[in-house]
């Protein structure tokens, strides 16, 4: 399938990787970055799409979501996930693992790749067990799931309680240069827990999550990443004791990167009011302390990027008991526009931090390609209004997930238009 | 009057107003369950499910003399936790009961924020008959009437609660009561068997020695240990708990004053509560019984819409 060459004209853009902020056009063409900024006049059959007055940035990535296929086809699929992602001007999006059966073997990788080539929406890169069923005794084969596409291991979902085994996973990982992810949680502490322990949990008679359950095992993957040389990615980073020992690891040049998703750094365990189960996530929502804090480090650099954790769920398993529903919300869709209703509008960051984080810095983190506006890259492209309001609602959702606690919220900054290999997968409503 | 609104789920959110209003509206109940004859028409015509999904007699009868006593259809659902295994959800218990046109639903539960979870759900009235480790609304009332009748007033007396208040609901609705009634709150026990930061989060006091807490007390509150949950490792050994934390009539007798003895039930003598406390003659645990059917009246009959003058007309008219 050939695809004509894209002229997006008169947009602001927006890339921190090459320091390209202002007017100018871009031309993508055989799905690359053909030419950028400037005027340019481009072929003639080039589609002519014009962006004045919007933003035009390197496609969005996410290096951590959950797609629900194979096993839970009903509450998202590759597909549905993949056109959220789109939606919300992600390009890219890594899927976790923890599917049923687990995605631990070369076929089960090869099979996310085929499902996404034909969803023809954004790209899907497969993540690997690092665990045999992420049953955390075995190594998978890592090797062969990377010559099949994986981009990183993970068991998340579950933490790798074992030492030893993330010891091992780091030193093997090492071998094929890509990222070990971990779910950051000391089970024996954390048992049972289902918010964050703390005033509220004491006072709606609900179990905690203390934060020294994720800060442990922070500090013991940091430990094994400078013993190892292998490279640690810590998944939804959410205390401020986390980022003191991710700044502590740093420091001394140990190979280790961190992910915050944007619930983490907007919403605090107030939001759990009386038992909402769009407020329960895993790691839970903590205080304001924290937040204040893990804003600070995205903003200083000690945490990398941003990352969504979307977790679609049947709303008949979130409508129940707070202590029984499921944990995560869906955040595919939301991301950019809470990020920049709490953080780029008050001031807190700029947009182009934001797009920093959250395009650039995840392209570097887990080695893939996009994250840029400079020729000769990849065509995947995210054109996004920086000053349109909108209310979320559920059925506007391309994901099948509904688990969000920014239902009927009005956030600032919208996504107009997803470009991936110079074809565009997603055009808003009600645009040419 | 004080409006009680349509359900009641917790202490925290009652003003003191509405407790006031509460005691004062079961105070002159209590005179039926002295009757010859112990029935009053009030709620005749009213249906009312007591809804337990999980196991507790005392409760459970408590709640069903009131409703007898004032002349409800009470109908008595035993759910455990096997129909919750089946799959039924506590959503499918909801629209089944509101298909079935209920006045009010009692609900004893073992998640917390399950009463509020199905009030939400239904139009019926809900009282929380205890949801997981959150409250246990008129357990906590039973004991502000208790001590109440002692006392005239709250202002200014000191209660501590004893023990396991980690687990405990019947804690959490003292608390929130006592302090809204005016009353200084403590807590005393293990630290593994109270919330981490209970002074910030509970508004009370800690004291780490039985000892202390008696020196300091009007009134001591005595939990029940769980010993179910004695495999968790929250405390050593039940032996050691009696020796360290039980409240004696030795410990009793080096108090500075006369305690106030409460304890919610079921006991375990010997462990937290010695039987020469239980029985002695500070030991209002068995007034606690007799106003728990009062209590429980009283919310009924405010929930469905009733003035208290009309609850006193009732009585003195000896109906
Ligand atoms: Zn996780
Ligand atoms: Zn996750």
């Amino acid at each position: 399938m050939t695809t004509r060459p894209l002229l997006l004209t008169g947009g602001h853009l927006l890339d921190p990787s090459i320091g390209l902020d202002g007017t100018g056009d871009l031309l993508l063409v055989d799905g690359v970055v053909a030419a950028v900024g400037g005027s340019i006049a481009g072929p003639a059959d080039a589609i002519r799409v014009d962006c004045s007055g919007r933003h035009v940035t390197p496609g969005f990535i996410d290096v951590h979501c959950h797609l629900r296929e194979p096993g839970r086809e009903d509450v998202e699929t590759i597909a549905t996930g993949a056109r959220a992602a789109a939606a919300g001007g992600f390009t890219a999006v890594c899927a976790m693992p923890n599917t049923d059966p687990v995605t631990d073997n070369q076929a089960a990788v090869g099979f996310i790749r085929a499902q996404a080539a034909k969803a023809d929406a954004s790209r899907v890169y497969p993540i690997g067990a690092i665990s045999v069923g992420m049953n955390g005794d075995r190594l998978s084969e890592m090797g062969e799931m990377v010559a099949a596409g994986a981009v990183a291991v993970s068991d998340d979902g579950r933490p790798v309680v074992s030492a030893q085994l993330m010891r091992t996973a780091l030193e093997y990982a090492r071998t094929f240069g890509i990222p070990v992810a971990d779910h950051c949680e000391e089970p024996t502490l954390a048992h049972g827990g289902v918010m964050n322990e703390g005033i509220i949990s004491a006072r709606l008679g609900l179990k905690g999550i203390p934060s020294e359950s994720e800060e442990i095992m922070v500090i013991r993957d940091i430990l094994l990443a400078r013993r190892t040389g292998g490279r640690v990615h810590l998944c939804h980073m959410s205390t401020w004791g986390s980022v003191e020992l991710i700044r502590w690891g740093k420091e001394r040049g140990i190979p280790v990167t961190a992910e915050v998703c944007p619930h983490h750094l907007t919403l605090t365990e107030d939001r759990v009011g009386q038992y909402d189960t769009n407020a329960k996530m895993n790691p839970p929502l903590r205080t304001q302390r924290d937040v204040d804090a893990l804003v600070a480090a995205l903003k200083d650099g000690t945490i990398d990027c941003v990352a969504t954790d979307h977790a679609p769920h049947h709303n008949d398993e979130k409508n129940r008991e707070f202590a029984d529903a499921p944990n995560g919300i869906v955040g595919l869709e939301t991301a950019l526009s809470v990020l920049m209703t709490w953080l780029v509008a008050p001031g807190t960051i700029t947009l182009s931090q934001l797009v920093e984080k959250m395009s650039c810095a995840p392209a570097r983190v887990f080695g893939l390609a996009g994250g840029t506006l400079r020729r000769g890259a990849i065509a995947d492209v995210t054109v996004l209004d920086a000053a349109a309001a909108w209310t979320v609602q559920g059925s506007d959702f391309r994901s099948k997930g509904r688990n969000s606690p920014w239902l009927g919220s009005t956030l600032r900054g919208r996504v107009d238009r997803c470009i991936v290999g110079g074809r565009q997968v997603h055009v808003r409503d009600g645009l040419a | 009057m004080t409006s009680l609104g349509k359900d009641l789920l917790d202490l925290e959110s009652l003003s003191p107003e509405q407790i006031t209003a509460i005691l004062d509206t079961a105070e002159p109940l209590k005179a039926i369950s002295l009757r010859a004859i112990k029935k009053v028409p009030t709620l005749r015509g009213e249906t009312i499910v007591n809804l337990f999904f999980e196991a507790s007699t005392r409760t459970r009868v408590s709640f069903e003399f009131a409703e007898k006593r004032m002349s409800a259809d009470a109908v008595n659902v035993a759910i455990g936790n096997s129909s919750v295994s089946k799959g039924e959800t506590l959503v499918d218990t909801a629209r089944n009961l509101e298909a079935m046109k209920i006045d009010m639903v009692v609900i004893r539960h073992q998640a917390s924020g399950a009463a509020r979870f199905l009030a939400e759900r239904i139009e019926s009235n809900v009282i929380n008959a205890g949801d997981g480790t959150h409250e246990h609304p008129t357990q906590g009332l039973l004991d502000l009437l208790t001590l109440r009748d002692r006392w005239g007033s709250l202002q200014g007396r000191r209660v501590c609660l004893c023990g396991d208040v980690l687990h405990s609901r019947v804690a959490r609705s003292n608390i929130h009561g006592l302090r809204k009634m005016g009353a200084e709150v403590a807590v005393c026990g293990p630290r593994s068997l109270l919330p981490n930061g209970a002074e910030e989060a509970l508004g009370v006091t800690v004291f780490d020695r039985i000892e202390a807490a008696i020196e300091w007390a009007d009134a001591l509150n005595i939990l029940r240990l769980q010993l179910e949950r004695m495999t968790a490792g929250y405390i050593p050994s039940l032996r050691e708990y009696n020796r360290v934390f039980g409240v004696t009539r030795e410990r009793l007798d080096r108090a500075p004053r006369d305690l106030l003895i409460l304890h919610p039930g079921p006991m375990t003598r010997g462990v937290e509560i010695d039987s020469d406390v239980a029985d002695g003659p500070h030991s209002l645990i068995l007034d606690q019984v007799t106003n728990g059917v009062a209590v429980r009246m009283a919310v009924l009959y405010l929930l469905r819409g009733g003035r208290p003058d009309l609850a006193t007309a009732g009585t003195a008219a000896g109906e």
